[in-house]
């Protein structure tokens, strides 16, 4: 299969976003910002308006404390990204939000209805529907199946109703057409046959998105969107990722690439040893010490201001002359 | 060698009731491992409830053939259960280990001398069969195209066993091009994903155990009727293992696949049991090389051969798709 004519396809899409589009992206995040403005800049701290609310989750693994958070809160309607370093906890955070796997402690609801306890395809019906940082295609479908796999409330999933097309045919078709629609925003109507095990990473995980989005979801959690993604895919996923906001939907990612988190979220979470340490808009975040520490460690060597410098070469000048004047004495 | 006798076999072997009784454990077979990819390694215990709940029903109790015919159907679906609650919210493997181990427990169970009279120890069930032959809608008489054909009770049972095939596999191709089959499809794929899409895969693997359960404990009324008679080793593991070459050789997740894998599973075995046999009495093949005892055993060599050469030359079975395949190798 020729891969790179996919990628050149997929990748020129982001040039023809008008300036329009541009614009009420603009807007979204703008209102997001606004919302934000009046945080305080603290881990834990109270937002505006949360959809999702956990408290005091813990998870351990044995005598590890993979996740230890106290209380967070996501806004509505906003871009939030998730980053640390690796082992931080971020995706076994994610698995326990999204009923993947069980804290042993903690509360957590979401749009005010507890997830204690719900199992995972649960919270995906309640709206939140998440994604995976190994991208979870399924090959053997085609990508219009795939896609078909995603609506909610499918009558013909029922094993009585399924041996009779008449009862689910009509409901098929309306889910048909939402797939296509869904599949043209996303570059993909060409790919509709194709099996998804023959897609590239990028387009996998463009599939997985669009795959997402017909559960028909209030928030979307993205774990590692961008992870094995062809730079020329980069633009259009992002764009795909502001899409969500603009559409009214939350979003929640866990990301490496400091140049994403920048470019799109409104908020930032840091996540270190299981705890978050920070958080804040993505330029206030970056710039804090906490954070800094968190990545490169605390004990790191710090850049040498001027007066470092000269302090540092007047202690070497007064060794060397202390150790010359020692060998002039040897020599008298 | 009377090659007449080896070719009118061979076509009886292609529809007979051994190809009719694995063609339906292999259908029902082909919906656990072909379309779920869930790892069913006892589907001879299946086989062994229907067959001994019908049996029993008859035999020991005396009750009336379609009492003895909902039982064993009540029996697989039991059977089902009892395998899936523990199982199915593990990992795969786990449910490989205890289906083949409940199959050999209910086999060791009928044939314990504890329960022999219920369940007849080691010598199984006979005299059971009386009622279904009653039905008979054959007159006696020999129904023969040339040397080929069959007498009134083997035509009874194999149109019978041919109308569940039929039926068995228009039930899965209903199924399977159904939202509920492109569900079982997913899981098979990936059940995280399927999970992640708000879809309760615990609740449709269970189904598919029961579905694949009970269509595959046809198999076992059909042997049970056809024989007239059970023995509990009938229900070993080799059973089980027929059907997954059936289903190999037909190609998994192909509704016609375990049908014609059954055929030509059953065909090579009568061709290569018969040609040895007449090539060892006409002296082609000398008995020190293969004595006719040893037939038995080289046939399923000859199988195991020919498998052999299917995986290499065609992996995806007869009806696969060599592009699926392609794809497990990226």
């Amino acid at each position: 299969m020729p891969a790179d004519n996919d990628h050149e396809t997929i990748g020129s899409t982001d040039t023809t976003v008008t300036t329009q589009e541009a614009g009420s992206r603009r807007g979204q995040r703008d209102a997001a910002g606004v919302a934000l403005a009046g945080v305080d800049h603290q881990p834990g701290a109270a937002k505006p308006d949360a959809i999702l609310v956990a408290d005091n989750i813990v998870r351990q693994f044995g005598g590890l404390r993979a996740v230890d958070v106290d209380h967070i809160e996501i806004q509505r309607g906003a871009i939030t990204a998730l980053i640390g370093p690796n082992g931080a906890g971020k995706t076994t955070f994610f698995n326990l939000l999204t009923g993947f796997d069980q804290p042993d402690e903690g509360t957590w609801s979401f749009g005010g209805r507890s997830l204690k306890g719900v199992a995972a395809h649960k919270v995906a019906r309640m709206g939140m529907v998440r994604t995976f940082q190994l991208t979870k295609a399924l090959s053997k479908l085609t990508v219009i199946e795939n896609m078909r796999l995603g609506a909610t409330g499918q009558k013909g999933e029922n094993v009585f109703t399924a041996l009779f097309r008449g009862l689910w045919g009509a409901q098929e078709r309306e889910i048909t057409e939402r797939a296509d629609d869904l599949l043209a925003r996303f570059k993909l109507d060409t790919k509709r046959e194709d099996f998804a095990g023959s897609l590239s990473g990028g387009q996998r995980k463009l599939l997985e998105m669009a795959r997402a989005l017909m559960v028909g979801p209030e928030m979307v959690m993205l774990d590692e969107p961008m992870a094995g993604v062809n730079p020329a895919l980069t633009q259009s996923l992002l764009g795909h990722v502001k899409d969500l906001r603009e559409d009214g939907m939350t979003v929640l990612f866990v990301e490496h690439d400091m140049d994403m988190v920048r470019d799109i979220s409104d908020w930032v979470l840091v996540m270190a040893q299981g705890k978050v340490i920070a958080e804040g808009p993505p330029d206030a975040v970056m710039g804090d010490q906490r954070v800094i520490d968190a990545y490169l460690g605390s004990h790191h060597d710090a850049p040498l201001t001027e007066e470092d410098e000269q302090l540092v070469l007047a202690e070497a000048e007064e060794a060397l002359e202390r150790e010359r004047a020692e060998a002039e004495k040897e020599n008298q | 060698m009377d090659w007449t006798r080896i070719i009118v076999n061979a076509l009886e072997a292609s529809v007979g009731l051994q190809t009719v009784v694995f063609a339906l454990a292999a259908i029902g077979l082909n919906v656990h491992v072909g379309y779920t990819g869930l790892l069913n390694f006892g589907q001879s215990g299946f086989l062994a409830v229907a067959a001994y709940g019908l049996a029993v029903t008859v035999a020991t109790f005396d009750l009336p053939m379609w009492l003895g015919i909902i039982i064993g159907l009540a029996a697989a679906v039991v059977l089902a259960l009892l395998l899936g609650i523990p199982t199915l919210r593990l990992r795969a493997d786990y449910l490989a280990i205890v289906t083949i181990a409940a199959a050999e427990i209910i086999r060791l169970t009928v044939r314990s001398v504890t329960f022999e009279e219920t369940f007849g120890g080691s010598d199984g069930r006979q005299a059971f069969a009386a009622g279904f032959y009653n039905l008979n809608p054959y007159p006696v008489n020999e129904y023969n195209i040339g040397r080929f054909g069959f007498n009134e009770r083997q035509m009874w049972i194999l149109t019978v066993g041919w109308i569940l095939v039929g039926l068995s596999c228009l039930v899965v191709y209903l199924l399977m091009r159904s939202p509920w089959g492109r569900v079982l499809k997913a899981i098979r794929e990936d059940e995280d994903a399927v999970r992640s899409l708000g879809k309760n895969v615990y609740a449709y693997k269970m189904q598919s155990l029961i579905i694949g359960g009970v269509l595959g404990c046809l198999g076992g009324f059909i042997y049970a009727l056809g024989q007239a008679s059970i023995q509990p080793d009938i229900f070993g593991t080799d059973t089980t293992f027929f059907a997954y070459t059936i289903l190999i050789l037909g190609g998994a997740a192909r509704v016609g696949a375990p049908v014609v894998g059954a055929m030509i599973f059953w065909v090579i075995l009568s061709l290569s049991d018969n040609i040895l046999n007449e090539a060892i009495d006409a002296g082609y093949i000398s008995p020190k090389v293969i004595a006719t005892a040893e037939v038995g055993q080289v046939r399923f060599m000859i199988v195991g051969l020919l498998l052999m050469l299917l995986m290499i030359f065609r992996p995806q079975g007869i009806f696969g798709d060599r592009r699926e395949i392609a794809l497990d190798a990226r």
